[in-house]
């Protein structure tokens, strides 16, 4: 068990991402400033000119380049960070697509941010959202202790299942927000965190060339064995994201053991034991949520709260568990697929489809660009849902959005 | 049978001759040398080498006599045109299928 | 020693039975740039001709050691990789980047101009074909006024090429050198030469494309050849800002013999619609830009 004594330091979300970084000894870093994840870049080169960190930093160009500077890093077996927000992760699509193709352990720190256009510098989580489809891990932290141990444990995933892994935490609500952080000492993170094993070798004496193009179907190689077609790699990224949801279960108890905070579940559970109502988030939302579900149990309601924590891989057949029970759900979103719904409903609504569970689904989209949410609004989407339900639909074509329109 | 037996999670290659197949296939004339004109040939030491230096392909051989990987060859003509004896000729094809 | 076809290492890098086409000036080029740096190489490489040289997974015609990366990457990939090397205290590598002119000059440039400014230790080497040829021949900013193209078919190219090679000089890099497919000990010289030196080195290939600029494959050689007779390539290279023209553009600098520009253009397809204003506003560009090197370069002996 760690030493108790590590100290406590109030940090705001940006400084908790970079001292992960630095405790997990990066040995590269390349990021390209953008609001509001500049003071992370600007922190860790910070480290490295004070001689705090022992790592090459990389003054990037642009994202596109961040990315592709870690890509070619990890290929050669260095442990390599990146951080980015809204219009600096959309730069780097095609790379994250590389990245988890190329099954590199790439970790990113993504401080959610609005989309433009219009130009938003403010939070919300359609930047990440966006990108779930890439083969990435993503795990979205709710308070700035868990941006720091996340990043952390991060490493520790993406370098046994070989799948990059995306730190999500949102932009100005924790990354500019001080909060108390427990900062573990480095010798117990040395202890958690072992150096990097690559797949992958850059060695004249053996040879190997890395992502050309492949063909459709399988292919014998020159040693006559029969190797992949594309399909069957993409199928290996698939499995290893699957089979993740192990090693993310296990990385996250052993941080417990050690550091006294466990994450052995994907996601936490506030009353949800005896709540027939789950209201479901991710990130700092679901705490609000939580006194949002203080609010309705005042007023007579089983109110509880689903925190979504790693969002990929989704969560499913655990979240088919812990909702079982419910009668009425309902998903805020601060994203939306735009011509359907916010993205953790639509997800949440197909995890349930087939298992019995008949609950009433509703959907909000709230805080886009940054628009406060207060926890009073939420308990009122709440009792409006539960009005609602005397109608007997289950799910509704559009979600309701919570704004000023 | 599945592709399973193939470690690899990711694209990783391995370097092999012939990576597309025959190439000698493509071509409709290929070089044929005349070692009487050939200056190393001739001199019966490494000297001129012009062919070797030239050929996209590296089908062609610093020996004694030089010689030329028909496997391979793609029928460019660099070589007879780089030659500096005319040593080198391009015969149709058609001329040596049995 | 002067190096010659004779004393030239025999060790390949490039297997054969690869797909490039015949005649493929590009295949030569990487051969003796390969031989320069005696394998001792990561390569990576774009989205470009060269990648389809390297094969198709799982097997590779190249026997180095090879990173693919994304079109617009290869300055960041190359600066990656000199990251990770030096991250993990390995000092035995060269990290070469490779890529066309298309890679380099359009969707290239500016993961190129980062890493130049960073002064990251690599070389970075452009084989310019004038085109996007890999993907059958559309113009690029290295295509030539009046050209052909898939996306110029009728009318030709309207603008003038980009000087890259100046581009790279204004970065105040180190080493910046021009070679030619059709000069191979002259490019095996520069990239030797260019293997000593620390920081960002920049090397322009000039390698003629038969399909592309429509001519028959036997006759490669001899067209690299024709455009240093013509002034269209000009073979030169300027270490820590000292100009030197080297090989055949010397000689011909010496000889003061430089031939008209219609001799060049008159073998290729690609200029067969060039209407004779647009002839001779290419042989102004010649003459202007054959008369700065000759301005600059200090040693013609």
């Amino acid at each position: 068990m760690a030493d108790r004594n590590a100290s406590v330091q109030i940090l705001d979300g940006n400084r908790a991402a970079a001292i992960g970084a630095t405790l997990s000894r990066v040995q590269v870093v390349a990021a390209y400033p953008i609001t509001p994840q500049s003071p992370v870049t600007e922190t860790l080169s910070e480290f490295v000119e004070e001689g705090n960190l022992n790592a090459e930093y990389v003054a990037v160009e642009s994202e596109h380049s961040a990315l592709a500077v870690c890509t070619s890093a990890s290929i050669v077996g260095a442990r390599t960070f990146t951080a980015t927000s809204s219009h600096g992760l959309a730069y780097m699509h095609e790379m994250l697509h590389w990245v988890a193709g190329t099954r590199l352990p790439v970790v990113l720190a993504c401080v959610n941010r609005a989309i433009g256009a219009p130009w938003n510098v403010l939070n919300d989580q359609q930047d990440s959202i966006s990108q779930r489809d890439t083969g990435w891990i993503q795990i979205y932290a709710r308070n700035n202790q868990e941006i720091l141990d996340s990043v952390i444990q991060a490493y520790k995933i993406a370098e046994t299942v070989y799948v990059p892994v995306m730190v999500c935490y949102d932009g100005y609500i924790l990354s500019h927000t001080e909060m108390p952080v427990d900062i573990p000492l480095q010798e117990d993170v040395d202890r958690f965190l072992p150096p990097y094993k690559p797949h992958t070798t850059l060695d004249p004496a053996k040879p190997r060339n890395y992502n050309l193009v492949t063909l459709a179907n399988p292919r014998v190689n020159a040693e006559g064995v029969l190797c992949h077609g594309y399909m069957e790699i993409r199928y290996l990224l698939q499995e290893a994201l699957q089979n993740s949801r192990g090693t993310i279960a296990r990385v996250g108890q052993e941080f417990g053991e050690l550091f006294g905070r466990s994450y052995a579940k994907m996601f936490w559970e506030d009353r949800l034991d005896d709540a027939d109502i789950v209201i479901v988030a991710m990130g700092s939302l679901a705490m609000e949520a939580t006194v949002a579900a203080d609010m309705l149990r005042e007023e007579g309601h089983k109110a509880g709260v689903l925190g979504l924590r790693v969002f990929r891989p989704f969560p499913k057949s655990d979240l088919v568990k812990a909702l079982k029970k419910s009668r009425l759900i309902v998903v805020f979103d601060k994203n939306i697929s735009y011509g359907l719904e916010g993205a953790t409903c639509s997800e949440i609504k197909s995890a349930l489809y087939g298992s019995g569970a008949n609950a009433v689904v509703r959907n909000f989209i709230v805080g886009l660009g940054g628009r406060d949410v207060k926890a009073r609004e939420l308990a009122d989407a709440v009792k409006k849902s539960l009005s609602s339900m005397k109608e007997g639909v289950l799910n509704n074509e559009y979600p309701e959005w919570i704004c000023e329109i | 049978m599945g592709t399973r037996e193939c470690k690899h999670i990711c694209g990783e290659s391995s370097q092999g001759i012939g990576e597309a197949g025959r190439t000698g296939e493509w071509r409709s004339a290929r070089p044929v040398i005349d070692h009487d004109k050939c200056t190393p040939a001739r001199q019966n030491k490494p000297a001129c080498f012009l062919c070797w230096l030239y050929c996209p392909d590296a089908v062609i051989s610093k020996t004694i006599p030089v010689q030329i990987n028909l496997e391979y060859c793609k029928g460019c003509e660099i070589c007879a045109q780089v030659c500096p004896t005319h040593a080198i000729t391009m015969v149709n094809e058609e001329e040596f299928s049995s | 020693m002067k190096t010659n076809a004779v004393n030239l290492t025999e060790t390949e890098y490039v297997l054969p039975g690869n797909r490039l086409c015949p005649g493929c000036s590009v295949s030569l080029a990487y051969r003796h740039i390969l031989k320069a740096l005696e394998g001792q190489v990561i390569v990576t490489v774009p989205a470009s001709c060269l990648t389809v040289l390297h094969g198709m997974y799982p097997v590779t015609s190249v026997t180095v050691p090879c990173v693919n990366t994304p079109f617009a990457s290869t300055g960041a990939s190359a600066t990656g990789l000199i990251a990770g090397l030096k991250a993990l205290g390995r000092k035995d590598l060269t990290v070469l980047a490779i890529a066309g002119d298309g890679g380099t000059y359009d969707i290239g440039i500016q993961a190129l101009s980062g890493a130049a400014e960073r002064q990251d230790d690599f070389i970075y080497i452009c084989y310019d074909n004038e085109g996007y040829m890999n993907t059958g021949n559309q113009r690029s900013g290295s295509t030539p006024l009046g050209a052909i193209s898939g996306t110029t078919p009728i009318l030709g190219k309207q603008q003038n090429q980009k000087d890259m090679t100046a581009i790279m000089e204004a970065h105040g890099l180190p080493y910046v050198a021009t070679a030619n497919a059709s000069y191979p000990l002259d490019l095996y010289d520069k990239v030797r030469k260019a293997s000593a030196i620390e920081g960002t080195r920049f090397i322009h290939v000039f390698t003629p494309c038969p399909p592309g600029w429509r001519f028959p494959f036997s006759d490669t050689i001899r067209i690299g050849d024709l455009a240093v007779q013509t002034g269209w390539d000009i073979l030169y290279e300027v270490e820590n800002g000292a100009f030197r023209l080297t090989s055949a553009s010397a000689s011909v600098a010496r000889k003061g013999n430089l031939r008209p520009v219609r001799e060049f253009l008159v073998e290729q397809g690609r200029f067969k619609n060039l209407t004779e204003e647009q002839i001779n506003q290419l042989q102004d560009r010649v003459n202007a830009r054959w008369q700065r090197c000759l301005d600059r370069a200090t040693d013609l002996s």
